[in-house]
């Protein structure tokens, strides 16, 4: 059983990172990763945004949402999947908003640390991106934490990483028009070449 | 409003304030989608009708919006605009949905909507909003479509799937470029875009974060590094 979780977990991380093989969350992944510390609080954040809207999505798609759901209530031959979307962004954009309270009312140190990044959370495909690929799996509750924390370990991953090149690229001497942004799109196009190389591993 | 701002809205997010080459908004469509043109133009007409009619609703609502639920508002009329783009594509062309499967669910978190959506449709009116969205809708096209069009021919030998370089796999002479059919390449590809544009556009190009001390640059640095 362990085994299995552990798979689930390796697989999302590697070989079907969230950034660098599935392209999500890019916009942010791009922007935010002229530092390490910037990457770093970045990344804890989406990690724990992942572990709580992925496995609230998973409830949402079982219970209510997919054909045939609210049987447990008695009411049969329903399928509400054409509002998905909707109650995807809505449930990820609601505990964003109670994540930063909670945040600034308990725990203000890391508050103060993550504060700036969470409004930016909700638009991060990545996170919208992980409950979509959940749904299309088809994953169990459980399957679906082990999931949502393995998508968001994988970004931060990969955003940490960015962030250490880029950092180390600072006093290269690069052409006029490709310092910045062109580098760092060819930068990322070459990690993700290389995150590539898992893709031959089978569990 | 004069003509010449509606002409401004439309024309000035082409190549000067690209959203995805200047902005770094809406890339991660960019990448995954672009190895087959027609695909990619059902997305970009996706993206610029979604944008164009989210930035027309938000505007004609913006002064009814309260400023601490914005984001909220503005989620549920993006998603409602997406939901429609997406059955309808269910309805009319079923293959080129499958082919796009979670990338259309994500234009509600594309960047440009959500980006034009705060940054322009808040503050102007719904008619000069509406421009401005179809501006940087196609904007976004300009780049998606260039980097399809040579994903596709360079690495496949065709366009819109008809045969355009005969693949020597068919008996022609042309060797495919696989690397461009991998989606990595569409990085590498934007890379080489921002370039050209930046050579074009001189004030785009980035500042460097530090500044070279006077010291380090005068000439005779490198004799007495090497002790001459």
């Amino acid at each position: 059983m362990f085994e299995h979780y552990l798979n689930i977990f390796i697989t999302t991380v590697f070989i079907e990172n969230i950034a660098l093989s599935l392209f999500l969350g890019m916009c942010t992944f791009i922007a935010i990763s002229k530092k390490i510390d910037a990457a770093f609080g970045l990344g804890v954040a989406v990690i724990v945004v992942c572990v709580l809207t992925v496995p609230l999505n998973n409830l949402i798609y079982n219970y209510v949402l997919r054909e045939d759901a609210l049987t447990w209530l008695g009411i049969e031959g329903t399928n509400l999947e054409f509002v998905e979307l909707i109650s995807y962004i809505g449930v990820i954009a609601a505990s964003v908003q109670i994540l930063e309270m909670f945040l600034d009312k308990y725990v203000p140190a890391l508050y103060n640390a993550l504060g700036q990044f969470l409004p930016l959370i909700t638009v991060n495909c990545a996170i919208l991106g992980a409950s979509l690929f959940m749904v299309e799996k088809d994953l169990l509750f459980t399957e679906s934490i082990v999931y949502g924390f393995g998508a968001g370990f994988g970004w931060a991953l990969a955003i940490v990483v960015l962030a250490g090149i880029r950092e180390k690229l600072k006093y290269s001497d690069i052409p006029e028009g490709l310092k910045g942004l062109g580098t760092t799109f060819i930068i990322v196009g070459l990690m993700s070449f290389g995150f590539m190389s898992f893709g031959g591993i089978s569990l | 409003m004069s003509l010449k701002r509606y002409q401004e809205v439309i024309v000035n997010p082409l190549i000067k304030e690209n959203p995805i080459t200047l902005q770094i908004l809406g890339i991660c469509s960019a990448l995954a989608v672009t190895n087959n043109l027609s695909v990619t133009m059902v997305m970009c007409v996706a993206v610029t009708s979604v944008i164009s009619f989210s930035n027309l609703f938000i505007s004609l609502i913006r002064n009814y919006i309260p400023t601490s639920i914005r984001i909220i508002v503005q989620m549920t009329i993006i998603a409602s605009l997406v939901i429609v783009v997406d059955e309808l594509l269910k309805a009319y062309d079923y293959e080129t949905s499958k082919k796009l499967s979670v990338f259309v669910g994500l234009i509600i978190t594309n960047c440009i909507v959500m980006g034009r959506a705060e940054a322009f449709a808040m503050k102007e009116k719904p008619l000069v909003s509406f421009f401005d969205g179809l501006g940087n809708g196609i904007g976004y096209s300009i780049i998606l479509i260039g980097v399809a069009f040579i994903r596709e021919l360079f690495g496949a030998g065709t366009l819109f799937g008809y045969e355009i370089l005969p693949l020597v796999s068919n008996g022609g002479w042309y060797m495919g470029n696989n690397l461009l059919l991998l989606p990595p390449s569409s990085f590498i590809i934007i890379g080489l875009f921002i370039w050209l544009i930046r050579s074009l556009q001189k004030d785009q190009v980035e500042e460097d974060d530090f500044v070279v001390s006077k010291h380090s640059t005068s000439p005779d640095l490198t004799k007495r590094e090497l002790n001459v």
